[in-house]
């Protein structure tokens, strides 16, 4: 008997999600608060038929201001955030803008944020000891010349450049002499003597600024790791007891290519580079999560569809575009839209040039001309069938 | 770094939804019970890498199934602009 009821419940369930009468989520939650009581068929029917209406009260009317719902709960707690800037997000060595500049950040669509940062995980085989991830990192992190070097010189009696490695930082980075040699070699300005700890590098030449202009492009010579990645730290996730990596700098599309790197769970902060590697949905929620996490982190509640709304916006011409003069709010089609935005003289001055029409669709240019707006009420017009009035002039005539 | 290069395929990242290439007719059928034209949808780029993965060109219409924190699951569709 109660068997026949669970098939009855599926089934019912299975055809509301078809129908799309309740989101998946819901009828979740249904099947599995239901399996826990014992109920007849007339109960169930009665349950659902209450949700059904329930769920239907909660959606948002057509006409309905979402868009300025959605600003004033983000701007209202947007006021109680601290201005400090620099915060640390779960690891203690690595500085990110967090708060009130940061949400800044996101809304504007920065190409580049204050402080970029990437979250790699790693591939089975390297997530579970140190070492192993150790030698992933050293792989992704920039080092330079002057990063392992204990002292970069000109020599002047002997026309040379003198490099003195540190040997406990080559341990540290994963270089080796050769190595540096190597990439000294490819640059093709001299001729390479290695001597222990010690690189010579030979250039036969009488001007100074030569020698100098030299010791600078060796000082920055790339010896290995990706580029933009400055420091990468190592920590151990509690949950899930495995390695991760955090970096200072962030580029995701060389960073996916390293071998042993999780592709699927690794994260950056920077937007931009996510719709270019990931694409556009990607992006999406990248804007979301940053969005939220800054505001959890201030402990503000935000109901996460006004970040949504945001997020979709913010993508919809298939681009991350900002919030703002250059973005959203400078591309409306109304003049007066924009006008009243920023800049006003010089939108009406331009719209003016051009012949523009305003056709007077949205919520700023009827406010402007004094008549309703299109919002709820006013979101509705009366159309009036001249039919008989047709029939009438056409009979009189 | 490794000469080794990995084949990625965009869609296993956990960012990215699933993308689906509409047919003609569903397309047609979409545009019918939303009574819009095409470029009323949000837009995606077809240099877009999700775009490109599905081969999707300029005028297709491509169907996202999403995974939303508040209805499970969500579709939308974006209309495949030429950039």
């Amino acid at each position: 008997m109660t068997e026949n009821i669970q098939k009855e419940i599926d089934k019912k369930l299975k055809e509301l999600q078809k129908n799309k009468v309740l989101p998946p989520s819901i009828i979740e939650q249904l099947r599995e608060k239901l399996s826990q009581f014992k109920i007849t068929k007339k109960q169930f029917e009665r349950i659902i038929n209450e949700i059904i209406k329930a769920y239907k009260l909660a959606l948002v009317e057509p006409g309905e201001a979402v868009g300025t719902v959605a600003a004033q709960s983000i701007g209202e707690p947007g006021t109680q955030m601290t201005l400090r800037t620099f915060h640390y997000a779960g690891v203690a060595e690595l500085n990110v803008t967090l708060g009130l500049p940061r949400l800044i950040e996101i809304v504007d669509a920065r190409r580049n944020p204050s402080t970029p940062m990437m979250t790699i995980y790693l591939e089975e085989e390297y997530r579970n000891s140190e070492e192993k991830a150790r030698e992933i990192a050293q792989k992704i992190e920039m080092t330079k010349i002057e990063n392992v070097a204990k002292n970069i010189e000109i020599d002047l009696v002997n026309k040379r450049i003198l490099i003195v490695l540190d040997p406990e930082l080559m341990k540290n980075k994963g270089v080796k002499v050769e190595e540096v040699a190597e990439r000294l070699k490819k640059l093709k300005k001299g001729e390479i003597i290695v001597e222990d700890n010690v690189i010579y590098v030979e250039r036969k030449t009488e001007k100074l600024p030569e020698l100098q202009r030299l010791l600078e492009k060796i000082r920055n010579l790339q010896i290995k790791g990706i580029k933009g990645i400055t420091r990468v730290v190592i920590r151990k996730v509690k949950e899930t007891n495995e390695y991760v990596l955090y970096t200072e700098g962030s580029n995701l599309a060389e960073v996916i290519k390293v071998p042993g790197v999780d592709f699927a769970r690794t994260k950056t902060n920077n937007i931009h580079e996510v719709a270019e590697v990931l694409g556009i949905e990607a992006a999406r929620n990248v804007i979301i999560e940053e969005a939220m996490g800054v505001l959890e982190e201030q402990g503000l509640d935000v109901d996460i569809r006004h970040i949504m709304l945001v997020a979709d916006l913010m993508t919809a011409t298939g681009e991350v575009k900002q919030i703002g003069r250059h973005g959203v709010s400078g591309e409306k089609p109304s003049v007066f839209a924009r006008a009243a935005f920023e800049v006003t003289v010089k939108h009406l001055l331009e719209a003016s040039l051009r012949g523009e029409q305003d056709i007077l669709r949205g919520v700023a240019e009827n406010v402007i001309i004094g008549q309703e707006i299109p919002l709820g009420t006013g979101s509705l017009e009366l159309l009036m069938y001249t039919l008989r009035r047709k029939e009438e002039e056409g009979s009189s005539g | 770094m490794d000469k080794k290069r990995k084949k990625i395929d965009i869609f296993c990242h956990e960012l990215v939804p699933k993308h689906e290439l509409l047919s003609k007719e569903e397309a047609e059928k979409l545009l019918k019970k939303l009574n819009i034209y095409p470029e009323q949808l949000p837009w995606i780029k077809k240099s877009d890498p999700a775009a490109v993965a599905i081969g999707a060109k300029p005028g297709d219409i491509v169907k996202i199934i999403r995974k939303s924190p508040t209805a499970g699951e969500t579709v939308v569709y974006r209309y495949v602009i030429d950039k």
